[in-house]
C-alpha cells in the first residue's frame, strides 16, 4: 500500500485543549462538514467544554433534533447534552438577517431603512454569491466578541470549493469597493481627474442606456443603493480583515473534511496548501464516510470467484457471465419493449430476497424491471444463494475499500504531514443526537478499533 | 412534447452529467440537440474532454444514426452585450461599459437581470428556425442551477418585475416567461436515494408547482444494486449459519467447522449484509417518497469507475430506453 503513513489526528486532544477556541470545518459540498461540526460540538460539550456550534444549512431533521430549526439567528442551548460543566449551544445561520443587522449596526437609522428597502440590497443580501460566506465570518466574529463560550465550532457554507470560504468575503468586499460603484457614487470626482475623462462619458452613456433599457426608477434605485453602501465600505473592509486575522490566531484550528473520493480529496489538497500559504493553522483532515470490512483477508476476486461457483451449482443453465449491455444506440429490438428484457444477465431473483442482478455492478436496476418491494419467501432461500449474495456484497465492499485506499494514499503522498482522522460511514443518515455521538466516537477512536468492535 | 429540458437537482447529484446524457439520448435518430450551461464552470467541456467552450454554439458530439449534440456556455456579459447590440447598436460603448465593470456590476446586483439574459438565450435557441422553416434544434437541454435557486432562476418575470416595470427588458422577461411556463418546457430533477437530495427534490417540485412552472421527470442517479434485503439477512443469520458456512466451504473458502476460515467469515459477512440491508431499506423509503411526487421516475446506475465518455454514452443509452417517446 502506501509508503507514507499519515499521523493520526487526535480529536480529543484538540477538543480538550483549553487553548483551542475556534474550530472551523471546511471542505467541498456534501462531504459532511455540518455533521462533523455538530458531532464535535456534542463531543466537546460532553467532555466538559462550553461550546457553541454555528451550523449553516443543516439537514432539516438534524436541525430539528438539535432544536435549532426555528431560524432566529441566536444560539440556543441544546438540552440533554453536557457533563462536567459542559454545555452545548447551537444555531443555524440566517444570512439575510445577519446582513440586515450589520446594516442596522453600521448606518444611522434613516439610512439603514433606505438600504433595507432598496431592491438591489434585497437581492444582494438574499443571493449574492459569497454573501453566505461573508455572513458566516461576520457571525463568527460576533460570537467570538461575546466571549460567552470557550469553544466555537463553525460549519462553512455548502459551496463547491472549500476555498470559497476564504475568498468569498474578499470578493464581496472588493465588489462593494469596486470601480464602478465609485463611479456611480461620484462621477464628477472621478471624471475630474486627469486621464479619467472617458469615465464621465461612459457614465452618462451608461446612465442613459440603463434608463432607456430598464427605466429611470431602476437607475435611481441603483444610485441610492450605491450611495447607501458607500457609507459602509469602511465597515465591511475592517470587519472582514479582523475576522481573517482571527482565523490566523493561535486558538484557531481548521479541520478539512473530505470524503474518500477523488474530487473531494483534490479539493482538500488545494485547501491544505492554501491554509499553509495564508498561515492559517491546520489541525488535520477528517476523512468521512470511509468503509471498512471485518473480512479484509478475503479479496474481492476470490469472493467473486466463490460466488460464481455457488451460482453455477444453483442454476447451471444461467451463468451470469453474459456480456454487459453497453452498446449505443440500443439495439432496435429495444424499441417499445420492456427494457428489462434487453438486459442480458438480469436474473430475477426477487422471490428469494435477491432484488437485483447478481453481478453487483454491471447492470442497472430499472424501475420497471423489478419491483423492489417484492418480499422474499424464506422457504425458497437456499443457503447457497444466501452465501453467494454475501460474497457478492463483500466483493463490492472490497472494491470500494480499494478505491478509497488509493485516493487516500494519493493525498498522503502529497501531504504526508497532515494528521488524519477517519470516520466510518454509517449505513443511514445522521439526523439525531445519538447519530452525532456515534460520529463523535468514530472521530476520536481509530478506525481499526471501531471496525473490530463492529465485526 | 417538450423541447426545452431544464435539468436541476441538489449540488453534486449529477446535474451536468445527466444533462449531457439526456442531450445525447435526445440526439438519437439523426436529431440535433443543444446542450447549454449557464454557470460559467465549463462542466460540459470537461465532461466531453474538449477545450473550454467559447460563447458560441459548436458541435461537441455525434451519435450513431447521424445525430448531433451542440453545446453553448452562456455567459451573462456576452449575452447582455449581444442584447444591447441587437436593440441599441451599442458597439464600442458596450465595450466601455464592460471595461468599467458596469455589466458585471449590473448582473451581480440584479441576479434577475442576469437570469433573464441566460434563460432568454436558451429560449431563443428553442424557437430558432432555419431557412427551411424547421427548428434548428429538435431540443435544448440546460444544465441549470441547483434546486435551491431554480425557481427564482426560471421565474425571471417576477424577479425583473420589481426592477423594470416597463420597457424592453420587461417585455423580454415576459416573452421568456411565456416559453418557460408552456408545455414546451419541462423541468427535471436529479436526485440520489438519500435523505437530503430527496427532500430538496420534493421542496423544489412543490415550489415549481406553486409558481406554475412545468415539471418533467425525476432522475434517480448513481443507483447501486440491491443484493440482499433484511429478510434474507435474517434468514441467513437465524438458523442458516451452519448451512451458509458449508456453502462457503464448498466454494473453496476453507473449513466450515468451528474455527475454520469459512465459519469465521460468516459473522463479518453477515454484518456487512446487515448494513447493506439497512441501506436498501432506507433507499426504499426514499424511493417511496419520490413515487409520491407523482412524476415519472428514471434511474441511472452508479458507474463505479467514474464517468468518462464511454460511461456518458452508456448513461445516455440507459436514459433513452426509459424516456417517453
Ligand atoms: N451515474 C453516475 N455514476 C458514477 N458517477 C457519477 C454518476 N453521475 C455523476 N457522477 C459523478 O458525480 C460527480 C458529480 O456529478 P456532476 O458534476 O454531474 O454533478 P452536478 O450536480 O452537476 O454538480 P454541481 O452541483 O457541482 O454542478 C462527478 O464526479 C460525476 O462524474
Ligand atoms: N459518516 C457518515 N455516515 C453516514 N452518513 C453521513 C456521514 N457523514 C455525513 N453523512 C450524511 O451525509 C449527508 C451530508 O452531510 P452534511 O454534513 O450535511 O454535509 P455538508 O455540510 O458537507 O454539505 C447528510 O445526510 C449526513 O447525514
Ligand atoms: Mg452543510
Ligand atoms: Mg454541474
Amino acid at each position: 500500500m502506501s509508503m507514507d503513513v499519515a499521523p493520526r489526528l487526535d480529536i480529543d486532544v484538540l477538543l480538550d485543549d483549553p487553548e483551542t477556541r475556534i474550530v472551523v470545518c471546511c471542505g467541498s459540498g456534501g462531504v459532511g462538514k455540518t455533521t462533523t461540526a455538530a458531532a464535535l460540538g456534542v463531543r466537546a460539550a460532553e467532555r466538559g467544554r462550553k461550546v457553541v456550534v454555528l451550523t449553516i444549512d443543516p439537514a432539516r431533521r438534524l436541525a430539528q433534533s438539535m432544536g435549532i430549526d426555528a431560524l432566529d439567528n441566536i444560539p440556543r442551548r441544546v438540552e440533554g447534552i453536557g457533563g462536567d460543566g459542559g454545555e452545548l449551544h447551537a444555531m443555524m445561520l440566517d444570512m439575510k438577517r445577519t446582513f440586515d443587522e450589520f446594516v442596522e449596526a453600521h448606518a444611522d437609522p434613516e439610512r439603514a431603512r433606505a438600504i433595507l428597502a432598496n431592491p438591489f440590497y434585497q437581492s444582494l443580501s438574499a443571493g449574492f454569491a459569497g454573501t453566505q460566506e461573508y455572513m458566516a465570518m461576520e457571525k463568527l466574529g460576533q460570537l467570538r466578541a461575546r466571549d460567552e463560550w470557550d469553544l466555537i465550532i463553525v460549519d462553512t457554507p455548502p459551496s463547491r470549493s472549500a476555498l470559497d470560504f476564504l475568498d468569498a468575503p474578499k470578493r464581496l468586499g472588493s465588489f462593494l469597493d469596486g470601480k464602478f460603484i465609485k463611479v456611480l457614487m461620484a462621477p464628477a470626482k472621478v471624471g475630474g481627474r486627469a486621464g479619467m475623462k472617458f469615465l464621465n462619458v461612459g457614465v452618462s452613456m451608461m446612465t442613459g442606456t440603463v434608463s432607456k433599457v430598464l427605466g429611470g426608477q431602476l437607475m435611481r434605485d441603483v444610485q441610492t443603493f450605491a450611495a447607501a453602501m458607500d457609507t459602509m465600505f469602511g465597515g465591511f473592509r475592517t470587519r472582514a480583515e479582523a475576522t481573517y486575522r482571527l482565523l490566523q490566531a493561535p486558538g484557531t484550528a481548521f479541520l478539512v473534511v473530505a470524503a474518500p473520493e477523488r474530487d473531494a480529496l483534490r479539493e482538500a489538497a488545494y485547501f491544505v496548501e492554501r491554509l499553509a500559504a495564508d498561515q492559517m493553522p491546520l489541525a488535520g483532515l477528517v476523512l468521512n464516510r470511509v468503509h471498512g470490512s471485518g473480512a479484509e483477508q478475503l479479496s474481492a476476486e476470490r469472493a467473486l470467484a466463490a460466488a460464481e461457483i455457488l451460482s453455477l451449482a444453483i442454476d447451471p443453465a444461467d451463468p451470469d457471465d453474459a456480456p454487459a449491455n453497453a452498446d449505443y444506440p440500443p439495439a432496435n429490438a429495444a424499441e417499445g419493449s420492456d427494457p428489462a428484457k434487453n438486459r442480458p444477465g438480469t436474473e430475477n431473483l426477487a422471490d428469494c430476497g435477491f432484488v437485483d442482478p447478481p453481478s453487483g455492478n454491471a447492470q442497472a436496476r430499472n424501475p420497471s424491471a423489478a419491483d423492489p418491494d417484492v418480499s422474499p419467501t424464506s422457504a425458497d432461500t437456499s443457503a447457497e444463494r444466501l452465501a453467494a449474495g454475501l460474497l457478492r456484497l463483500h466483493a463490492e465492499r472490497m472494491q470500494v475499500l480499494g478505491r478509497e485506499q488509493r485516493t487516500h494514499d494519493r493525498f498522503t503522498a502529497l501531504h504526508p504531514e497532515v494528521p488524519v482522522a477517519q470516520v466510518a460511514a454509517l449505513p443511514g443518515d445522521v439526523h439525531d443526537l445519538a447519530g452525532l455521538r456515534a460520529i463523535g466516537e468514530r472521530l476520536a477512536v481509530p478506525l481499526e478499533r471501531t471496525k473490530r468492535a463492529a465485526g | 412534447m417538450s423541447r426545452l429540458h431544464v435539468v436541476s437537482g441538489k449540488g453534486g447529484t449529477g446535474k451536468t452529467t445527466v444533462a449531457a446524457a439526456l442531450a445525447l439520448a435526445l440526439a438519437a435518430d439523426g436529431r440535433r440537440t443543444l446542450l447549454v450551461e449557464v454557470e460559467g464552470r465549463q462542466g460540459i467541456a470537461q465532461l466531453f474532454e474538449t477545450e473550454p467552450l467559447p460563447y458560441e454554439e459548436r458541435k461537441i458530439a455525434t451519435t450513431p444514426g447521424g445525430g448531433e449534440v451542440h453545446a453553448l456556455a452562456i455567459d451573462p456579459e456576452f449575452a447582455l452585450l449581444d442584447y444591447l447590440h441587437m436593440f441599441y447598436k451599442l458597439g464600442s460603448a458596450g465595450r466601455a461599459l464592460k471595461k468599467l465593470g458596469a455589466i458585471d456590476f449590473a448582473t451581480t446586483i440584479a441576479p434577475g437581470l442576469r437570469d433573464v439574459l441566460l434563460t432568454g438565450k436558451a429560449c431563443e435557441a428553442v424557437r430558432r428556425k432555419g431557412k427551411d422553416g424547421r427548428f434548428v434544434y429538435d431540443s435544448v437541454v440546460m444544465d441549470a442551477p441547483p434546486t435551491g435557486r431554480i425557481t427564482r432562476f426560471l421565474n425571471v418575470n417576477d424577479e425583473v418585475a420589481g426592477l423594470a416595470r416597463t420597457g424592453p427588458i420587461h417585455n423580454q422577461a415576459q416573452a421568456v416567461m411565456r416559453v418557460l411556463k408552456s408545455p414546451q418546457t419541462a423541468v427535471h430533477m436529479v436526485t440520489l436515494l438519500e435523505e437530503m437530495p430527496v427532500q430538496e427534490t420534493a421542496d423544489g417540485i412543490a415550489e415549481l408547482r406553486a409558481d406554475g412552472l412545468p415539471t418533467g421527470g425525476v432522475i434517480i442517479n448513481m443507483v447501486r444494486p440491491a443484493i440482499l434485503d433484511h429478510e434474507a439477512v435474517e434468514v441467513a443469520a437465524n438458523g442458516q449459519r451452519a448451512a451458509v458456512a458449508k456453502a462457503l466451504s464448498q466454494a473453496g473458502l476453507g473449513g466450515a467447522r468451528r474455527g475454520g476460515m469459512a465459519e469465521r467469515l460468516v459473522d463479518p459477512l453477515l454484518e456487512q449484509a446487515r448494513e447493506h440491508a439497512e441501506r436498501v431499506a432506507l433507499e426504499r423509503a426514499q424511493r417511496a417518497e419520490l413515487t409520491g411526487l407523482g412524476l415519472p421516475l428514471h434511474e441511472l446506475e452508479l458507474l463505479t469507475d467514474g464517468i468518462d465518455l464511454a460511461g456518458l454514452y452508456r448513461l445516455a443509452t440507459d436514459l433513452r430506453k426509459q424516456w417517453p417517446t
